[in-house]
């Protein structure tokens, strides 16, 4: 049956031709490769052939989508009525906590101003809902709904409701990718609230853990420690919660600690996420701030380039995701696709990492790691007390090892 | 007869049910369980259509899943093109073979496939990853049977309305 089919019979040069086919379409297929890894040539034809593959995506989603729709419109009253209770005592609550935002955030301002840090402004927020589709098994990828039609762009932060998921990495037009904090490529700039002191957390590929692997032996870190987003290095705003330390171990012998935490985010329930859109302008600077920094150079001079040279304060990430959907190609293909890239590194020859940035002085001692070897430029500044805010640190310095953000793509 | 084309609607078809079998969340411990679905189907119309499905067909395929992965772009499209023209190269011999042997056969071009991606990973420095790439393998060939039963239906029944227009 089998072989009497029309199209059964062999093609006449499906022994030959067929070969040079081959060689054609693997060199293409090599080339591509190539091209993809390297130079990040490819991000419009990724783009297109992205948007035409959407609709399978959606499919993917389309039933997922409806148990949503189902399970809200067939709910019972009863269970509207006790969501909707439970909702309003969390939006009073919450309302509650705010109203002491406008205060604290204005006080912020002022104190800024007078440590001639640029302020820190506030965020822009726009919804969006994970794509329910499976990616790379072993990259923690997601798809979004929403891409640069709905103004969402690479280079932005994701958040759910208790922490930062990941950024999004490749705009589609009307939807996007999005790499997690937990993927092996990404590399999160933290600081331990609780003293302030800085690292990085890179994902492991595990949607439970982050390490730190930069953190030196003598590093005061523990167990329950909050880590939150530190804003170096411009992809992720300052001040979101991105995890907690779960585990620290000082193996003898080691030169570092090996510490993991657990991200705060649900990484592996989240549906809906929040992405960050840091507002290209500070509303209303402090001030004192911007203007008075060029010619002094008294207390920090890294800040200085940033505030002087680029409007922009480098607690938003402006400058990696200007917009647009060409724009994509600009932050990958930027020189410092590293941890601590863009704003103020670039200008600065980098001050040595252990410059002690002159607000910290006696408080940091004990979480100042001394000698901090040259691989751990983001635990080695020792900080001020509490938020001497990411601005006042020797970022400059990139840490080579450190994978920011969709390093190999 | 055999100058007659079968239209190619059964395999675009086909191949995008794969494409999207290949993206349905699963679990994470199912996830060392899913079948290369789209390997398999383009072994399988390569072995039996060979006039419609081959080297190219497998490329576009190929594409198609290294964007819906987000992997490396060609990374999958350079192992189906591979896979594909063995496939051809072998068509005649591999149709003949009882059911069994189809099987493993089936399964070393699978594998064949794994192992060319896992390569271009470990070449891009991608992470590798572990266990889970080759039990897919395994999948694939305890799939395999049933879904060559499926798609041998496929084509039967678009080989008999061919032949009844024809």
């Amino acid at each position: 049956m089998a072989l009497s089919t029309p199209d059964s019979e062999p093609r006449l040069f499906s022994g030959t031709g067929a070969g040079v086919r081959l060689v054609v379409l693997v060199t293409v297929a090599i080339v591509l490769m190539v091209l993809d890894h390297r130079n990040q040539h490819l991000v419009q034809i990724r783009g297109l052939l992205g948007a035409a593959l959407y609709p399978v995506q959606e499919a993917v989603d389309a039933p997922f989508g409806a148990v949503d729709w189902a399970r809200d419109s067939l709910a019972t009253r009863d269970t509207l009525v006790v969501e909707n209770a439970r909702m309003r005592a969390e939006l009073l609550e919450q309302s509650g906590r705010l109203q002491r935002m406008a205060a604290l955030e204005a006080e912020n301002a002022r104190m800024r101003a007078l440590l001639e840090s640029s302020a820190d402004v506030g965020d822009d927020l726009l919804i969006s809902e994970i794509v329910a589709v499976d990616m790379d098994r072993l990259r923690h990828r997601v798809v979004l709904n929403r891409g640069s039609a709905n103004g969402a762009e690479a280079g932005q932060a994701l958040i759910d409701a208790r922490g930062v998921v990941g950024q999004v990495t490749r705009d589609r037009g009307t939807s996007a990718e999005a790499l997690l904090i937990t993927d092996p490529d990404n590399a999160v700039p933290v600081e331990i609230v609780r003293n302030g002191l800085r690292t990085i957390a890179v994902g492991t590929g595990d949607l439970e853990r982050l390490s730190l692997p930069y953190m030196a032996r003598n590093a005061d870190v523990k167990a329950g420690d909050l880590l939150v987003s530190s804003g170096l290095g411009g992809k992720f705003p300052a001040g979101y919660p991105v995890a907690t330390v779960i585990d620290v171990r000082g193996d003898s012998g080691e030169p570092f600690l090996s510490v993991s935490a657990r991200p705060t985010a649900q990484l592996d329930r989240v549906r809906e996420v929040l992405l960050v859109k840091p507002r290209a302008q500070p509303p209303e600077p402090p001030p004192a701030a911007p203007p008075a920094d060029p010619p002094k150079a008294p207390v920090k001079p890294v800040v200085k380039p940033a505030a002087g040279a680029a409007p922009a304060p480098q607690g938003t990430p402006a400058p990696q995701a200007p917009s647009s959907p060409q724009a994509l190609s600009a932050p990958q293909a930027s020189p410092a696709p590293q941890a601590i890239p863009a704003p103020q590194a670039t200008p600065e020859p980098p001050a040595t990492p252990p410059t002690p940035s002159p607000t910290a002085t006696g408080t940091a001692a004990e979480s100042a790691p001394a000698a901090a070897p040259p691989a751990a430029p983001a635990a080695a500044p020792p900080t001020g007390d509490g938020a001497p805010a990411p601005e006042a640190t020797p970022a400059s310095p990139a840490p080579p090892p450190a994978p920011a953000g969709e390093r190999s793509e | 007869m055999s100058r007659v084309r079968m239209s190619p609607l059964t395999l675009w078809l086909s191949l995008l049910g794969a494409l999207v079998l290949a993206v349905v969340p699963l679990p994470e411990a199912a996830e060392g369980l899913r079948p290369p679905f789209v390997t398999m189907v383009v072994i399988y119309w390569t072995l039996f259509w060979p006039r419609l499905c081959g080297p190219l067909t497998a490329f576009i395929a190929g594409i198609a899943l290294d964007i819906l992965y987000g992997s490396l772009l060609g990374q999958h499209a350079l192992a189906l093109v591979v896979v594909s023209w063995l496939t051809l190269r072998f068509h005649l011999q591999i149709r003949n073979f009882p059911l069994w042997q189809i099987t493993v056969a089936a399964l070393l071009l699978m594998a064949f496939d794994a192992f060319l991606v896992f390569w271009a990973d470990g070449i891009a420095g991608n992470p590798t990853g572990g266990f889970a790439r080759w039990s897919q393998v395994a999948a694939g060939g305890v799939a395999w049977f049933p879904a060559m039963a499926f798609l041998d239906n496929l084509r039967l029944r678009a080989e008999n309305r061919k032949k009844r227009f024809a």
